[in-house]
């Protein structure tokens, strides 16, 4: 995996925020409606560390229901969000007309359990394994899931095998009080060598004709490269770059002074891609090079042959090279030395 | 001669793994990613066939046999498991279950998972009998 360069990763960090469009792709209730409006997302990169700001709107309706979304690494923290940094994002480039504000003013193995929070009416659970582990976890809490799911969960957890499922409650969420499209912004920290931002998972559970709709945006302290790029072929069509600026010194303030987003950097560039592609085009995810090197990673996009993660690599193979070349090279210069001295010194000829 | 040998012991043990065991043929069909695999067979009629359904998948499927009226029924249906017959079977996800049927005309039928989702999503198959 490519790691940033340290003065830029100090620098850098990557924000995206997946607009109202963006539907629940996860897990999907038992009854099997889901009654999750949207999942609104937030991946900050800053410093070798991702924040992850999600926010579930309630939408009414009892029972349990809830959403998987895969995750870079383990998080060091899960706590609850700040009250409205996904909507002061959304604001910044989807500013609403003066008639508006006006109206306005007034599993075999199993899954590992790392972490699990409850956060207002929603059970965050934080967990490593397999597509197949993850799957039978999801099965055992209640949640069918869609037939495209063990392809999409394979796909992830080759990558990262680390999930976050949220699971909310509704009978709790009425019981506190919360009103239908009420958010509950959660914040995880994730400590990263590489942000990326999953797409894929968007259009799980749709027919391949369905079309998946978003709005992600980056927030970087240069201008970034993206894989796909938008507009190119590898992306299908299905992304567009709509908006490519230094952000706002206002937008950075106001974006700092929110709950737990004291990590927002003094300046940072801002763009927004428009996601609008058919459900069996978004085999993909964003893959962000912040560090300025130009050099987007295949794997983190998806387009990269998977397989078990190579093992960390150890010294061990430096040894190896190390006694080859002391060892082999002399035996094998010895050897040499010897044919020839047989073979030119008086010996017969090595051929003809 | 020696080698010969045990080239027709190998050869006998592949026959005998495709081949009728007893009176009836196994047939193993795997789910994968919600797909048949194979997702088109051809089995003599009037033979016991036992199929083999391996689930791959850490879902739930289900492997309905039958001819078009058979799958029209159960698209509209509402059994959330199947058991008691052996045409209609339920496959929990990373089990394998075993059912035998014996077909006595010919004739082409589909073998369908009928979860929601599942058939638009590709989970059918065909069986001709001959």
């Amino acid at each position: 995996m490519r790691r940033l360069a340290a003065p830029l990763a100090a620098l850098a960090f990557t924000m995206a925020i997946a607009a109202p469009t963006l539907a629940c792709g996860g897990l999907i209730g038992p009854n099997g409606a889901v009654n999750l409006l949207r999942t609104t997302t937030l991946a900050g990169y800053h410093d070798g560390v991702e924040h992850y700001v999600t926010a579930f709107e309630f939408a009414g309706g009892g029972g349990a229901f809830g959403s998987i979304i895969p995750l870079p690494g383990v998080p060091s923290s899960v706590v609850r969000g700040g009250d409205w940094t996904l909507q002061r994002l959304v604001r910044e480039t989807n500013p609403p007309s003066p008639f508006a504000l006006e109206a306005a003013g007034a599993a075999e193995d199993r899954a590992v359990v790392l972490q699990q929070v409850r956060i207002d009416a929603l059970d965050i659970t934080i967990l490593k394994g397999g597509g197949a582990e993850i799957g039978v976890w999801a099965k055992e809490h209640g949640f069918s899931l869609p037939p495209d799911a063990p392809e999409v969960l394979d796909f992830y957890a080759n990558r990262s095998p680390i999930f976050m499922a949220a699971s909310f409650d509704a009978d709790a969420a009425a019981a506190r009080g919360q009103a239908v499209g009420d958010g509950t912004p959660v914040h995880l920290t994730i400590p990263t060598k590489n942000p990326w931002v999953p797409l894929r998972i968007l259009a799980l559970g749709k027919t391949a004709g369905e079309s998946v709709q978003a709005d992600v945006y980056l927030l970087t302290d240069d201008h970034p490269t993206l894989l796909p790029a938008p507009g190119s072929k590898l992306a299908e069509g299905g992304l567009r770059l709509a908006h490519s600026d230094a952000a706002s010194a206002e937008l950075l303030t106001d974006l700092r002074s929110d709950k737990g987003m004291e990590w927002i950097p003094q300046s940072a560039w801002l763009t927004k891609v428009e996601i609008d592609a058919a459900a069996a085009d978004l085999r993909f995810d964003l893959a962000i090079d912040a560090s300025g090197a130009g050099k987007p990673s295949l794997r983190d996009a998806g387009f990269a042959p998977f397989g078990p993660l190579p093992a960390p690599p150890t010294w061990t193979p430096l040894w190896v090279m190390l006694l080859v070349v002391f060892f082999a090279i002399p035996l094998g210069g010895g050897w040499l030395l010897a044919a020839v001295a047989r073979n030119g010194g008086g010996g017969r000829p090595l051929a003809g | 001669m020696r080698s010969a040998a045990v080239l027709l012991l190998v050869l006998a043990g592949l026959v005998a793994g495709c081949t009728p065991t007893g009176s009836a043929q196994r047939i193993e069909i795997r789910i994968h990613y919600s797909h048949f695999d194979p997702s088109e067979l051809t089995v003599p009629r009037g033979v016991p066939i036992t199929f083999i359904l391996i689930n791959e998948d850490p879902i739930d499927h289900e492997w309905l046999i039958g001819d078009a009226a058979f799958h029209e029924r159960h698209r509209h249906g509402t059994e959330a498991h199947h058991g008691a017959r052996p045409d209609e079977v339920s496959i929990a996800a990373l089990t394998r279950v075993e059912t035998t049927l014996t077909f006595d005309k010919p004739g082409q039928l589909l073998y369908i998972c009928h979860f929601p989702g599942h058939e638009a999503y590709g989970m059918v198959g065909t069986l001709t009998i001959i």
